[in-house]
């Protein structure tokens, strides 16, 4: 069970941000629910490289030859980087979107019915 | 020489030409807009080579395996890694290069288009910039033979495509639209992540061939089976996770909505790899298969029905861009549904699976001509209102022209593209279940009738005085659209050659599991 417990945590935080986007109507909330699926995402990754007793994968000062494939950081890391670019750019759509809205709720939105 | 070096490194060349391509562009921007111009239509055409080379190898030598850092790039496996395969792979098989050449001919005919298209906008330089890493998004999707590589492919391609559909800032919709899609393949690109770490967490790899040759099917595989479903058909736009393609298609510049089409398409094409080669008879395909099935056939009918109230001309298409998914999915999931019984298989699966896959290409080509007339309509008249527009057949003969034949493909009428895979999807589909015939039929007499309605008023009918000023949009968007046309119709007059040729392997591919597993990693 106490092993389980980040995947747990991981899985409550991706729910809570799917929450988030749905219920909110501030877009920048909205932004703010899918980074927290985005952090979600990327603690699970890294739980699922833990490995108990494993040491860090460098060489020099390794305790023991038991070391971490680090490849779950290195998709954490990159996930993180693309998250940002993500998270700049839907940021500044949001900021045109209230130039020319004078608004950044869901609900002034939806002019494109039609 | 040099052109065995070519040769060698073609699947990393299709994807380094576009990238150098898109961060150069600005740096020729700088010179001078024909500098940056040329350049753009000198990648975009390399690029176009490239893929038909890559096509010519693979469909001659068979799949071809590209490990990137390796001092071989054959060499799949290092001799020290026990067997893991750890380095990032592009496994091309013909399933690839199908999807492949077919991006990068649209690719091709968009940016000859956009360099006239956009003479009005501003920050021309970003714009092929991102029309260019869009591309290396897709192509990177159809090639990769790795799940987290795949992955970054997606979001490369969402980020430019959100971008590129936001480009028309001036209303604020556009801007609108382009969160709307961005928040979506987001959303969509972290579920397959998500599915991602838990096939590392069970298998230790990310290599495509790996996961499926360890395949257990245990609980976890069915929730990433879900959350890639979920994901890749959110991203491919069928119903009902489809609503985000009006307000995308619509607002984005016309070029880029041709180009979207095939975005959405390398979406498509993740699914059914992940469908036909991760899991394969793995998964209890006749269940899967019907859950593919049901979803065309949603898509096919509720696009059309969507789209025939429509007054916006590109939102209209939108709609019928849906529901053209829907033939997709129907002739691909009709083939998963028998994927395990050999005599059904060779009975009818395999040309619902041929169908299916010519449909895409078919798309690719009559829906990306389509959008493009509707801009070339936008480019002249400034507005896309079914109501305003009319009498435009007058002066603008070529493109009535194209839009006759994009039209009729798109309706499935002889001797179009569009008739040849819809009829192969006819008659296997009647011997897997009529009623998913007749359906088909249907909606395509539906989308017949819209595209009738679309054509009166936008083209026939007298002179409006608000057009008098209207004339044929300039030379360079009349032959992007000469090409695609083109294609529509020799795919139509002379389709054997060309299922044969490409569509054939293709279906071959993806159904061959054992094959691609045996490429990578070796062995029988």
């Amino acid at each position: 069970m106490i092993y389980n417990l980040p995947y747990i945590a991981a899985v409550i935080i991706i729910i809570l941000g799917i929450i988030t986007m749905v219920t909110k109507k501030n877009l920048i909330k909205i932004i703010m629910g899918l980074s927290l699926v985005e952090a979600g995402v990327n603690l699970f990754l890294v739980a699922t490289g833990y490995v108990s007793g494993g040491s860090a994968p460098i060489f020099t000062n390794a305790a023991s030859l038991k070391m971490v494939f680090p490849t779950v950081q290195a998709m954490t890391l990159t996930n993180i980087v693309i998250g940002i670019a993500t998270t700049a750019m839907l940021l500044s759509f949001v900021m045109v979107i209230y130039k020319k809205y004078k608004s950044a709720s869901v609900t002034d939105l939806g002019r494109l019915k039609g | 020489m040099i052109s065995d070096w070519i040769l060698q490194n073609l699947p990393a060349l299709l994807l380094a030409v576009p990238m150098l391509g898109a961060f150069a562009t600005p740096l020729f921007g700088h010179v001078s807009d024909s500098a940056r111009n040329t350049w753009v239509m000198l990648v975009s055409l390399a690029t176009l080579v490239i893929a038909g080379l890559l096509t010519n190898e693979v469909l001659i030598n068979g799949t071809l395996v590209y490990t990137f850092g390796a001092a071989q790039p054959s060499l799949a496996i290092p001799a020290d890694s026990a067997g893991i395969p750890f380095r990032i792979i592009f496994t091309v098989d013909a399933m690839s290069v199908f999807m492949a050449i077919s991006a990068c001919i649209v690719g091709f005919a968009v940016s000859l288009y956009s360099i006239t298209a956009s003479k009005k906008m501003s920050g021309k330089d970003s714009f092929f910039a991102l029309l260019l890493l869009m591309q290396v998004g897709i192509l990177g999707m159809v090639c990769t033979g790795d799940m987290f590589n795949f992955f970054v492919f997606l979001e490369i391609n969402s980020l430019a495509g959100a971008a590129l559909v936001a480009s028309r800032i001036d209303m604020g919709v556009a801007v609108e639209a382009g969160l709307k899609y961005a928040v979506l393949s987001t959303l969509g690109g972290l579920l397959v992540l998500f599915s991602v770490g838990l096939f590392y967490g069970q298998y230790d790899a990310l290599n495509i061939a790996v996961i499926a040759q360890n395949m257990q099917f245990g609980m976890l595989d069915k929730v990433a089976l879900v959350l890639l479903l979920v994901a890749l058909a959110m991203k491919s736009g069928a119903v009902p996770m489809h609503f985000w393609t009006p307000d995308a298609y619509s607002m984005a510049p016309s070029g880029i909505t041709a180009f979207l089409v095939v975005a959405s398409q390398a979406s498509l094409y993740g699914l059914f790899r992940v469908l036909f080669t991760l899991y394969n008879v793995t998964l209890d395909y006749v269940t899967t298969g019907w859950v593919i099935i049901i979803l065309g056939v949603l898509s096919m009918f509720i696009g059309v029905t969507m789209a025939i109230p429509q007054k916006d001309v590109k939102r209209l298409m939108s709609y019928h861009a849906v529901s053209q998914t829907g033939y997709m999915l129907l002739g691909v999931g009709v083939g998963l549904a028998v994927l395990g019984d050999e005599t059904m298989m060779n009975a009818f699966g395999m040309t619902a699976m041929q169908g299916g896959l010519f449909h895409i290409i078919n798309h690719a080509m009559y829906k990306g001509l389509l959008f493009l007339t509707a801009g070339a309509i936008f480019y002249q008249t400034d507005t896309r209102n079914l109501n305003k527009l009319g009498g435009l057949g007058h002066d603008m003969k070529w493109t009535m022209l194209f839009f006759v034949i994009g039209a009729l493909a798109i309706a499935g009428i002889p001797p179009f593209n569009g008739f040849e895979s819809k009829l192969m999807i006819y008659e296997s589909v009647f011997m897997f279940n009529p009623a998913l015939s007749v359906i088909a039929m249907v909606v395509s007499i539906l989308t017949l009738a819209s595209f009738v309605k679309v054509f009166h008023s936008m083209f026939t009918g007298p002179r409006l005085p608000e057009y008098s000023e209207v004339r044929e949009v300039p030379k360079p968007m009349l032959i992007a659209m000469g090409i695609l046309a083109l294609l529509v119709v020799l795919f139509g007059v002379f389709p054997q050659p060309v299922v044969d040729f490409i569509v054939t392997p293709a279906a071959s591919a993806l159904v061959d599991q054992s094959g691609y597993i045996a490429a990578v990693l070796g062995g029988a």
